[in-house]
């Protein structure tokens, strides 16, 4: 009896054993291929020309210059905006509203957009900044990646501001410091390494973002870095060339796809070096 | 007032509770701050009951009792730390210069300079050691950079760790070990010049010889400083008080000089307590 328990124990372990790598390997095998065919083809098609020249009709030499170029603003400027609110709103569910009524609504909000498909944010931002200011502009893109990038920085900053202990604020405050202080010289300067994580994360993903991009910067062909009028952007540029049905342009949405996956994988893991350090 | 050498033997004082060396009688100085009729509340909790209790001037005032019996409590009165939580209250006085300590009218931070605190768990800040000490002296004073480096050097030599650190005062504070981060803490409160210090259980996590550096250490403060020090150790407040204060159940039980306490209690429960019957 205790045998034939036994028995089958062993093989129900081994049954749940065989699921599980199964589904491990189908994972690692589909994210694998994804990665190799985007490598094979990325690799391909890359040439300092990506850099150097911007996008051209089909048939004539053209590079991602103007897309790279709008990519870099509208990420950057989006997470220059986006991360001081973020940081402000983090700092005030983690310090001064932890258990009150709006705290909760706040962190309820904020988690709600984080997972809130993109696109929602690129038709808001068209409502509010597209339509009535006369058309798609630079700005609208960089509002609608800094939405994106608030609740990020919301969650990690109350998550590492979470993780000091109280008593480290007991002694800050035990000196005679007032809470603002508190919070900025102390708090922060602890969280700080968490807080930047958090940022590259967030660049990492607006990056990579079209859909909010569609309906608010548009995407350029020519040279511009004028935020008030249409821009080019990377993820824009992928969209429209991959649907095209000229190859060299079809290469260059490869060439681009590349470009924004090393990137974010990079963002990625100088995020993971700098959270380490900090443990 | 006759100080014992023998306080610092510990071994000799943790012998057993009939050869305790428990400091020789010593006239009690006047109260530098009176407690009368404190009750403190968390919430509906009632922690403290009609509390009655002198801490005399330049001594040292232990506080003994089990756990939950409202000794840390206690101090969280005396500097109001526990305003820095939202529906815990104190009711009574706390008189220190003519000023009742627990008014609502009290500014906190100029409080918090006069009544500094050394918690349980070392608490250096993310810093360098120099400016672990700097940072509470520049929330009350400004001073000039030789001046603030006098006060340094001041601090540190009082809390005995100046020969450790005085060759890397720019290291970061969290490079030292667990006793010296301690006496690091003791120096950053008193390089703000306090009156009185508070240590709440300031040996608990520290091994033995860093515990006997400690105690040495408050004997030494006592010359300037009115010292409240709340332990689980009764060698510990035998070895380091002046006077003992006995709490049971948010209730001062007796208050008596160390020796007294110590030796003749009055109360049948201090005498329990003090033999190893509950704690």
């Amino acid at each position: 009896m205790a045998a034939r328990l036994g028995q089958r124990r062993k093989w129900a372990d081994r049954i749940m054993r065989a699921l599980c790598i199964s589904a491990t390997v189908i994972g690692l095998v589909l994210l694998a291929s994804i990665l190799a065919t985007l490598f094979y083809r990325g690799f391909e098609a890359m040439s300092l020309r990506v850099f150097t020249h911007i996008t051209a009709p089909p048939g004539s030499e053209g590079g991602l210059l103007n897309a790279i170029v709008g990519s870099l603003i509208q990420s950057l400027l989006g997470t220059a905006i986006g991360t001081p609110i973020g940081m402000l709103v983090g700092t005030y569910l983690a310090e001064y509203a932890k258990n009150s009524w709006l705290g909760n609504a706040v962190r309820f909000v904020s988690d709600i957009l984080l997972s809130a498909p993109s696109i929602l944010i690129g038709l808001f931002v068209y409502q509010i900044l597209v339509l009535p200011f006369g058309g798609f502009s630079g700005w609208a893109g960089v509002a609608a990646l800094a939405i994106i990038v608030i609740p990020i920085v919301v969650r990690t900053t109350e998550d590492m501001l979470q993780l000091i202990p109280n008593t480290l604020r007991e002694a800050v405050v035990g000196l005679g410091a007032p809470k603002w202080k508190m919070i900025i010289l102390i708090c922060w300067r602890s969280a700080i390494a968490g807080i930047i994580t958090g940022v590259l994360l967030a660049v990492a993903r607006v990056a990579g973002e079209t859909a909010p991009l569609l309906f608010t910067s548009l995407g350029n062909n020519a040279w511009s870095t004028d935020l008030s009028k249409p821009i080019a952007s990377l993820p824009v540029a992928i969209y429209s060339f991959a649907g095209s049905p000229f190859e060299d342009w079809i290469a260059l949405a490869w060439a681009g796809a590349l470009l924004i996956t090393l990137g974010v994988l990079g963002l990625n893991i100088l995020a993971r070096t700098l959270l380490r350090s900090r443990i | 007032m006759s100080l014992s050498t023998e306080t610092q033997n510990a071994t000799g004082a943790a012998k057993s509770f009939g050869g305790m060396q428990a400091r020789s009688d010593a006239a009690l100085n006047s109260a530098r701050i009176a407690i009368s009729n404190l009750d403190f509340f968390y919430g509906d909790n009632r922690a403290l009951k009609g509390i009655n209790l002198d801490l005399p001037d330049r001594q040292v005032s232990g506080v003994i009792g089990p756990s939950g019996c409202g000794k840390s409590t206690l101090l969280r009165v005396l500097n109001r730390m526990y305003s820095l939580y939202p529906g815990q209250r104190a009711t009574g006085e706390v008189m220190m210069d003519g000023e009742n300590i627990i008014a609502d009218s009290m500014d906190l931070n100029a409080l918090r300079a006069r009544i500094g605190m050394v918690f349980q768990k070392p608490t250096p800040f993310p810093m360098t050691i120099y400016e672990n000490i700097a940072f509470g002296i520049r929330l009350h004073e400004k001073l000039s950079k030789s001046e603030m480096g006098e006060r340094i050097e001041w601090a540190l030599t009082r809390a005995a760790i100046w020969d450790e650190v005085k060759d890397r005062l720019d290291r970061s504070a969290l490079s030292l070990s667990g006793g010296q981060q301690q006496r690091l803490c003791i120096a950053r409160t008193i390089a703000v010049r306090p009156e009185v210090i508070l240590f709440d259980e300031p040996t608990s996590a520290l091994d033995p010889i860093s515990t006997l550096k400690i105690e040495e250490l408050i004997d030494e403060l006592k010359r300037d400083f009115t010292i409240a020090i709340v332990t689980h150790n009764m060698q510990q407040a035998a070895r380091c008080a002046d006077q003992v204060a006995f709490f049971y159940l948010g209730e001062l039980i007796e208050v008596a000089p160390a020796a007294q306490l110590f030796t003749a209690p009055k109360h049948p429960k201090t005498q329990e307590y003090i033999t190893g019957r509950f704690g």
